[in-house]
């Protein structure tokens, strides 16, 4: 009754475990139920869920709603000359709109710690991936689909949200900043 | 049409080889090893780049190179081999001739025309999509039809497995049941099957997409569909490697498995949920609901889990039961200290286990559950994992029955011996390295698929701490490790199937079918109590299940320290 | 079954003819294996999550 031959027995259904199966059956069982019930006690207890809400939206609403916000509240602008990235620092509770695109995060956050902010996640073009660090929070971010995270920055400091989904050939240059204050 | 019903029976190893099957396995074998070759010599490029200290290529031909070793190694060389697998679980070990063996031709070079169409639309330049390929990120549409054509070309080796199961059936080629490793193949091909559908669903309107055919190709359903054949196709090779394992147990130790009721039920958990984990790409993903992402990335309730568990513990648990019956029946480990580890077909097997449970499994699991997801989600955690599993559980246990193969399939004897048996630990070590180093970066944040993490001259860049440029630098080297024991492979399987001392056997000759199959070798009665007297604690394979309890321990571990982990991450609702 | 009695091996349970247990004869039907297979992680997978991203929202 070799693995690599048929049972030598035509009912090999019923016969008997040894302990060493059972034990381990049983022990095994239980932890993949602890584990499955980890998930939805985070969402009870937990504080780190990602939001079920998410919109579909053309690239060009986006845009739009990012550009009203970044005109109401724009602090000042960073970057090379001629790259000049606007930076925002919006108001807590407030909608904060985030574009990613080739190859660059548009605008600049600057948030309050202990606050919270409805951050919108999109891209216009490609898939990205929203990558904050050295927090490390990782989020995939897709044209068409505006994402919404309900975030609160703990502690004060100067974070880079950097692209860690491929998206061609300068996908490594798309870096930005993120500052708390 | 006159059907070749000739066969040839192994004189080492009484296995039967149907002649048709036996030259479409060779074939498969061959050109699985070349694919193989072409994607170890890709990854020299892609680990020498992002060993920032060597940051060998430019980034075009970074992304490039990264893109065609992913598709030769994740789809080429596994599925090839895996074919193979499918062949011998189905003609060989059940005695029977293969179903149709022009179309099983026909599959192999739809195949080879695909892998190759493939590996075109890459070198052209316009497509280095990586494996993924996600819309709307286009390639060019060669490749997708190399895609679409490799699919369909697998998918007729699949219908030529079951036809051959069918054939045994109605031919009466064995009794009763298939065995437990032609199970495991099975349970592969039905993976692979459902694998292969989903690819057709998406490649298919995809491909229709980059010749400007159909408008929009949406970029979450593009994700959600591609995974169930990007993960999928993953998941045939751990039911193959798994099949393998008992198959290695059997071949080098005579090992039984320990019931066929439990090792069956667990391939059939496999069956019916490995799948669904497809969903543990897509955690971070907007526009689906926890529920179906906490259902679908836990296997419904971690039951394929218990499965891989199961499997882990009663493959070295029959071959501890087997040592124990021959008398290393001292203490818990004398079973495991004599065993045979100059013998490259088990040190492989034995350390494909090992690293597959401790460091993919393990490490799986923890990326597969939905809040863990966001501290690790694309980064070089991720080929960390699958660097894991797929290169040292799945391509050291296929490594390790080549060296069964070469005598029995190829009748050549293994060359250069003295280095066969440091193979296995050369590849499995360094390419654990590699796997646990790419982990160690990816939890400080490193981004896979990423040209340079210096972001030199970027006014915006991040610099990542010294710990993590270590461990990028440490993967480097293991890579080299792995490097040179992947050479040492196809010396040594290149050398010996083209150059190695032939195996003659005198008087031999190919047989009908009536007469090549011989009497079924009669399976020694299995009499109540046949195992009394070896093991402990009323156990019958102690020392397997003191190693298990390791293997949960450091399980129980790890998992809740990264739960504290993401405790300290910023709230997030 | 009619092959159980060209075993080379009759064990008791042949002599009984005793029926094979339903979950072995599922074991052993690879196409009832391939149609769950194919249509559990099809419905619980794809045709769930399709449906859940079609139902998403539009942005106002």
């Amino acid at each position: 009754m070799s693995a690599i031959l048929p049972p030598s027995e035509r009912v090999w259904w019923k016969q008997p475990l040894d302990r060493v199966e059972l034990i381990w059956i049983v022990i095994a069982l239980v932890w993949c139920l602890i584990m499955f019930f980890m998930m939805p006690y985070w969402h009870v207890y937990g504080k780190q869920n990602l939001a079920n809400e998410a919109f579909r939206a053309t690239p060009a609403e986006y845009l739009k709603k990012t550009e009203a916000m970044i005109a109401q509240y724009k602090v000042r602008e960073e970057g090379a000359e001629g790259q000049k990235v606007p930076v925002v620092a919006p108001p807590a509770g407030s909608d904060v709109y985030l574009v990613a695109r080739l190859w660059q995060w548009y605008p600049i956050l600057e948030l309050e710690s202990g606050k919270s902010y409805r951050i919108h996640l999109m891209s216009m073009d490609w898939l990205h991936g929203f990558s904050l660090q050295p927090e490390n929070i990782n989020v995939e971010v897709h044209p068409g689909y505006d994402h919404v995270l309900t975030v609160t920055p703990t502690s004060k400091g100067t974070y880079s949200i950097i692209c860690n989904e491929y998206c061609g050939i300068n996908h490594h240059t798309m870096a930005s900043k993120l500052y708390v204050k | 049409m006159a059907t070749n019903r000739n066969f040839r029976t192994c004189p080492s190893s009484g296995l039967v080889f149907h002649e048709p099957a036996e030259k479409l396995m060779r074939w498969n074998a061959v050109v699985a090893v070349v694919f193989l070759l072409v994607g170890g010599l890709l990854a020299i490029g892609v680990t020498l780049t992002r060993w920032q200290a060597v940051h060998l290529l430019d980034p075009s031909l970074f992304y490039q190179v990264l893109t065609a070793h992913g598709l030769n190694m994740l789809v080429f060389w596994i599925i090839f081999f895996e074919i193979a697998v499918l062949y011998f679980a189905s003609s060989t070990l059940l005695r029977c001739r293969l179903a149709t063996p022009k179309m099983a031709w026909l599959g192999f070079w739809l195949m080879i025309l695909g892998a190759l169409m493939n590996n075109y639309s890459v070198i052209r330049g316009d497509s280095s999509v990586m494996f993924t390929s996600y819309a709307p990120m286009g390639a060019h549409p060669t490749f997708y039809l190399g895609l679409i054509l490799f699919a369909v070309g697998a998918l007729i080796a699949c219908f030529v497995f079951f036809g051959t199961l069918v054939v045994a059936r109605a031919e009466r080629t064995y009794v009763g049941s298939v065995s437990l490793v032609t199970f495991g193949a099975i349970t592969a091909a039905i993976i692979a099957v459902f694998t292969i559908a989903s690819g057709a669903i998406i490649l298919i309107p995809t491909l229709l997409w980059s010749l400007g055919l159909i408008e929009h190709i949406d970029s979450l359903m593009y994700r959600t569909i591609w995974w169930g054949f990007g993960h999928s196709s993953q998941q045939i090779n751990v039911a193959a490697h798994v099949s393998l394992w008992y198959a290695g147990a059997a071949i080098v130790f005579g090992a039984k498995p320990m019931s066929e009721k439990v090792s069956r039920t667990a391939f059939l958990l496999y069956i019916l949920f490995l799948q669904i984990a497809s969903a543990h790409h897509l955690l971070a993903d907007p526009g689906l609901t926890s529920n179906w992402k906490i259902f679908n990335t836990s296997y419904a309730m971690y039951l394929a889990v218990l499965a891989s568990m199961v499997h882990g513990l009663t493959v070295p648990g029959s071959i501890e039961v087997a040592q124990r019956m021959k008398g290393y029946n001292n203490g818990l480990f004398e079973w495991l200290r004599k065993a045979p580890w100059g013998n490259p077909a088990f040190a492989g097997i034995f350390l494909s286990i090992l690293i597959f449970g401790f460091l993919g499994g393990i490490s799986g699991v923890m990326m597969g559950t939905e809040q863990l997801n966001l501290i690790i989600h694309n980064t070089i955690y991720v080929p960390g994992h699958f660097h894991a599993t797929v290169a040292t559980g799945t391509t050291l246990a296929f490594m390790a029955v080549t060296y069964f193969l070469i005598p029995v399939l190829f009748r050549r004897k293994i060359m250069f011996e003295p280095l066969a048996k440091y193979q296995p630990y050369l590849f499995g070590i360094g390419m654990a390295g590699v796997a646990l180093f790419m982990m160690g970066a990816g939890t400080l944040g490193v981004p896979r698929r990423h040209w340079d993490i210096s972001f030199a001259g970027n006014v915006f860049g991040y610099e990542f701490p010294g710990a993590a440029w270590l461990m990028m630098g440490l993967m480097g080297v293991s890579a080299l490790v792995a490097f040179v024991g992947g050479a040492l492979y196809l010396l040594i399987t290149v050398g010996s199937v083209f150059l190695g001392q032939k195996i003659e056997t005198p008087g031999f000759k190919h047989v009908g079918v009536r007469e090549g199959v011989g009497a079924l070798p009669a399976a020694a009665p299995d009499p109540k109590g046949a195992h009394a007297g070896i093991g402990a604690w009323g156990m019958v394979a102690p020392g397997t299940f003191v190693l298990a309890l390791v293997f949960l321990g450091s399980f129980v571990l790890y998992y809740f320290v990264n739960w504290k982990y993401l405790s300290t991450v910023w709230p997030l609702k | 079954m009619a092959n159980a009695t060209q075993s080379s091996n009759p064990g008791p349970d042949d002599l009984f003819d005793e029926p094979v247990p339903a979950l072995q004869q599922l074991l052993d039907n690879p196409f009832l294996l391939l149609f769950l297979g194919i249509a559990i992680p099809t419905v619980l997978y794809i045709v769930w999550g399709v449906m859940e991203i079609v139902s998403v929202p539009i942005a106002k």
